[in-house]
């Protein structure tokens, strides 16, 4: 008997064309995408850039601001720009090229520059998902920081010159639900089972099987099995150091049988897996130290009305870990030597388990949402499903402002200025050549002629500004002098590079999933290397 | 002299910048000057390799680096699929060859470029072919493609008389692959840097499932789909022809029968995702980490092309999953290195007369240095040439399968003996010399 076929299990035109990232962040991350507004100020090429690698996977709109007319200069970096459109405004011609990429992506633009909106039009940035921001002025990216600041939109600010470059993300408060880590061990709760996987766990007696069934126990069967045995022999103890964990081990290697006319012992597959999970699946799996902080949070001891869905069912798994003393358990087991009906048996409880922790989950996140006056849509299943699931990679962000960062006059460097050879040496630099800009209304070394005395400009704008903050660190000449001889070259490879990383930071920020980087990211393509400060 | 001085073009602003005014960080030897931009736009060739995800990123790239006499060859024509990332193809163009589409958008996009485009397989094009570039650059998405084109560039490679290498031989190679939001990127300098099968170890081996699993103990849902992949369709062969996976009538089958052993067992999770996913072993793409693997590629064809910078030495690791995080590192060169070391291969064999053929080819698949697909094996014994196995070749499959099960003292082969190898990843057979452990005067 076979369960029905679902008619036609080929997927939408949609999810084909999506498929490949779709296997990446799946279709939930796919919604928050296509529910997206962004804003790019400024259609550099660094900025058309960023914009493709959002367009291409499907972000809802777009909008450019952008005041300045399409030049020759532009033509010879930007891709997303034509030969016949010099003298146009840029925002229309990148917008037209750019609208090209995908057909499911709504875009307009705004032939305006960005200080013009933000001093006449009141409200306009508030109602993006994210903003931005290439090739702004010191003065316009202060004033716009703030603003986004308090409206709580995220900035994202990106420069690009000659091989150099940095992306600077500021957020307010940002919250990871999955965060897709690289390597996880798997969540057995082989030292405190719940009742029904602790009668399926002890109703096996390994010693008692024949040896058809040992090869065939799936290996957490086996590891509760010795470490019954073991807890034995050490008062109850669990193994936690690491001559302990041996010891478990050397239980668990000398119950295989020895090959007949040799001196060793054999394991078959399942008693060296569970000699494996040995390592890290034995000991009580605390609530790790950034789940735990968000369960301290204000956010999640004091809700209001405005609390989102998050911090809500954080809240109901404050009540859960407080009752339990442990994370809801992930429900899903790696693949195990086994034979199929054990581990199908074995997988089914560990699923049930999970499937009635969201269900309490939901109930009391559901309540909470009513209790606070808040609608019955503010808290879906399939939500929490993802947040149980994930528990152990909960992650809570928040950011400093940029604006901050530039009117504060004892900037924090210390620890990053002590190795002379240090990427963040650039960052101030790239500071440097945002006051230069600002006092001397153009790029150092942007006029053939002026490339040394800018030199010397250059280095006593970033002097002031290192005594600003305190230091008297000397930084490596050569470095002021690089920066100087771009003048205002960008140089289009460099600006595809920090536009595909900086379109990713976006796409983390809008899908609430993988770590955003936090909060600044220096690119040295001279020597292919990079770094992030957190400032 | 027009050209010339198209280079003063405000166009250009940006590369004249780096290219004629000195730098700190320049190599030494560099001398600025508009000569080498004018050697960009108007002499350097570059070939592509690959008119995918990091195809269409390069060829953009390099475009907009002023390089204008650039190649892209592809075999493959554009999928719905594709166009999440692949921004030089429409909708339209789904079907149509992807170099030529790509070419046709970049040359109608950046004034002066002349993108030449190749649709064919790499292994169409001859060795004075590949001679004419300055540098190549692969955006690949297949290991024997790879281990092809760098045993092309190291093929190319001129020694003189006293072993020294002939500097104007070296076309550099510059590669990049990405999975996800995992990246990599370096620099090949065939006979000087470590080439693709140095460091042959680097590329993860497919994911397979162990017969036995998949017949006998189900447990994923994956096993369910891989047993009537392997086994089901090969036996049933509902539509008379091999497996495709890009057929929807192929997937739709492979799904219904993989529903219905996974309900046998009682596991679940048999979507149409995951049949895709495992039938075509699909590796999951996204636009942003092309753009940034195949941008770091094209700094490093610049600084190569233009030698202005040093370029990277040799190997970039790059990974936007938490944060952003890169690292360079110099792959090392494998001394005993099968394309690029001189070094005739040893193959030890203990017993000459136990070791069929079979074995022989199955060590050259299976061992990690040699990693072939279907090598064929030929020699010279007595003076003749002897073809011992061909499998590429229906007719001499039939008339040389006979050798496989005989062993290679049967077979006349002696302690010493040189075998001409060839096979798919590699464009020049390769010699692989035996050496018995136990000589044949030993033997009874």
């Amino acid at each position: 008997m076979s369960s029905p076929v679902p008619k036609s299990p080929e997927q939408s035109e949609k999810s084909r064309k999506y498929d490949r990232q779709l296997r990446l962040w799946g279709d939930h991350g796919q919604r928050l995408l296509e529910n997206s507004k962004v804003c790019l100020i400024n259609a550099t090429a660094l900025g058309t850039e960023i914009l493709k690698s959002l367009i291409l996977p499907g972000v809802g709109s777009f909008t450019i601001v952008d005041g300045e007319k399409v030049t020759e200069e532009d033509i010879g970096c930007n891709f997303f720009l034509e030969y016949e459109s010099v003298g146009l405004p840029r925002a229309q011609i990148a917008t037209q090229c750019l609208l090209e990429l995908n057909p499911d992506v709504r875009g307009d633009y705004i032939d305006e520059t960005a200080e013009h909106i933000l001093s006449n039009t009141q409200n306009f940035f508030k109602n993006f998902t994210l903003v931005v921001a290439t090739g702004v002025s010191e003065k316009v990216l202060v004033t716009l920081s703030k603003h986004l600041w308090e409206c709580n939109v995220p900035l994202l600010v990106c420069r690009s010159i000659g091989f150099l470059g940095y992306v600077r993300l500021q957020i307010k408060e940002h919250t990871i639900i999955e965060a897709h880590p690289d390597s996880e061990s798997p969540d057995l709760r082989l030292d405190i089972p719940w009742p029904a996987l602790q009668e399926y766990l002890d109703g096996v007696n390994i010693e008692q099987l024949d040896q058809k069934e040992k090869n065939h126990v799936p290996p957490p069967v086996i590891l509760r099995y010795y470490l019954n045995k073991y807890k034995e022999s050490h008062e109850g103890k669990l193994p936690e150091k690491r001559v302990e964990k041996e010891a478990l081990k050397q239980m668990i290697r000398d119950s295989g049988n020895s090959e007949e006319g040799k001196q060793r012992f054999v394991l078959d597959e399942n008693f060296e897996q569970a000699i494996h999970y040995a390592n890290s699946c034995v000991t009580t799996r605390a609530v790790p130290d950034h789940v735990q902080v968000i369960l301290d949070d204000d956010c999640c001891t004091n809700l209001t009305q405005s609390s989102s869905s998050f911090w809500i069912m954080c809240a109901a798994l404050r009540e859960m870990v407080e009752a339990e003393g442990a994370l809801p358990v992930r429900g899903t087991l790696p693949d195990m030597a086994a034979d199929t009906n054990s581990y199908v048996t074995l997988q089914n409880i560990y699923q049930k388990r999970a499937q009635q922790q969201v269900e309490v989950i939901y109930r009391r996140a559901s309540q909470i949402a009513r209790n606070l006056g808040l609608s019955q849509e503010t808290i879906t299943e399939s939500e929490v499903k993802y947040f149980c699931k994930h528990s152990s990679e909960l992650h809570l962000i928040r950011g400093t402002c940029i604006a901050d960062e530039y009117q504060k006059t004892n900037l924090d460097l210390t620890a990053y200025l002590e190795d002379p050879d240090s990427l963040i040496f650039y960052y101030v630099v790239l500071r440097g050549l945002e006051r230069f800009i600002g006092e001397f209304n153009a790029y150092p070394g942007q006029f053939e002629d002026q490339v040394e005395p800018d030199i010397l400009k250059l280095k006593g704008v970033i002097g002031k500004l290192l005594s600003e903050w305190g230091y008297s660190h000397a930084l490596r000449e050569e470095r002021v002098y690089e920066v100087c001889r771009y003048g205002t070259a960008e140089l289009h490879s460099v600006s595809s590079i920090l536009g595909g990383c900086a379109a990713q930071e976006v796409i983390k920020v809008i899908t609430n999933q993988y770590k955003p980087l936090n909060n600044i990211f220096i690119y040295d393509g001279i020597n292919c290397t990079s770094a992030s400060f957190c400032l | 002299m027009e050209e010339f001085q198209e280079g003063t073009q405000k166009r250009w602003i940006h590369l004249r910048n780096i290219l004629e005014r000195p730098g700190p960080f320049s190599r030494p030897e560099y001398v600025p000057s508009p000569e080498i931009l004018e050697f960009l736009l108007t002499s350097c060739k570059v070939l592509i390799i690959g008119a995918g995800g990091l195809g269409c990123e390069l060829l953009k790239d390099l475009a907009m680096m002023g390089f204008r006499h650039l190649h892209i060859i592809d075999m493959d024509v554009i999928d719905l699929s594709n166009l999440n990332r692949q921004f030089l193809f429409r909708h339209k163009d789904i079907g149509l060859p992807k170099a030529e589409v790509a070419a046709k958008y970049v040359n109608a996009r950046v004034q002066g470029c002349q993108v030449v485009p190749h649709y064919c397989p790499i292994q169409d094009r001859s060795e004075g072919f590949y001679q004419q570039f300055h540098v190549i650059v692969c955006g690949l998405d297949s290991v024997p493609a790879r281990r092809w084109i760098n045993g092309m560039v190291v093929s190319l490679l001129c020694y003189d008389e006293d072993g020294v290498l002939d500097q104007s031989s070296v076309i550099p190679l510059v590669d990049g692959g990405t999975e996800g939001f995992k990246g990599n990127a370096r620099v090949i300098v065939p006979g000087v840097t470590a080439c693709i099968e140095c460091t042959l170890d680097l590329y993860p081996p497919q994911v397979t499932y162990p017969l036995c699993t998949i017949a006998n103990t189900p447990r994923l849902p994956e096993h369910c789909i891989e047993y009537v992949k392997v086994a089901q369709w090969p036996k049933d062969n509902p539509f008379g022809v091999d497996l495709d996976g890009d057929d929807a009538q192929h997937l739709t089958w492979v799904h219904e029968k993989a529903v219905e052993r996974a309900t046998q067992f009682n596991i679940k999770g048999v979507t149409y995702r995951l049949v895709q996913g495992v039938v075509k072993n699909i590796i999951p793409a996204v636009a942003s980490t092309n753009a940034v693997i195949a941008a770091v590629c094209a700094t490093e064809v610049f600084k190569i092309a233009s030698t202005s910078l040093v370029p990277l030495n040799n190997f970039m690791i790059f990974n936007d999953i938490d944060g952003i995080y890169t690292y360079i590192y110099e792959a090392e060169r494998k001394v005993d290195c099968t394309v690029c070391s001189n070094i005739p291969q040893l193959v030890t064999v203990e017993d000459p007369s136990k070791m069929k053929l079979k074995d022989l080819v199955e060590l050259l698949r299976e061992s990690p240095k040699f990693q072939m697909k279907s090598p064929g094996l030929t020699t010279t014994v007595n003076g003749t040439n002897k073809t011992l196995y061909m499998s590429t070749i229906g007719a001499i499959e039939k008339m040389t399968k006979g050798n496989l099960t005989k062993s290679l003292l049967e077979l006349g082969l002696k302690d010493g003996q040189e075998l001409m190898v060839a096979d798919t990843t590699t464009p020049n057979a390769i010699i692989v010399k035996l050496a018995f452990k136990q000589s044949d005067t030993e033997m009874k």
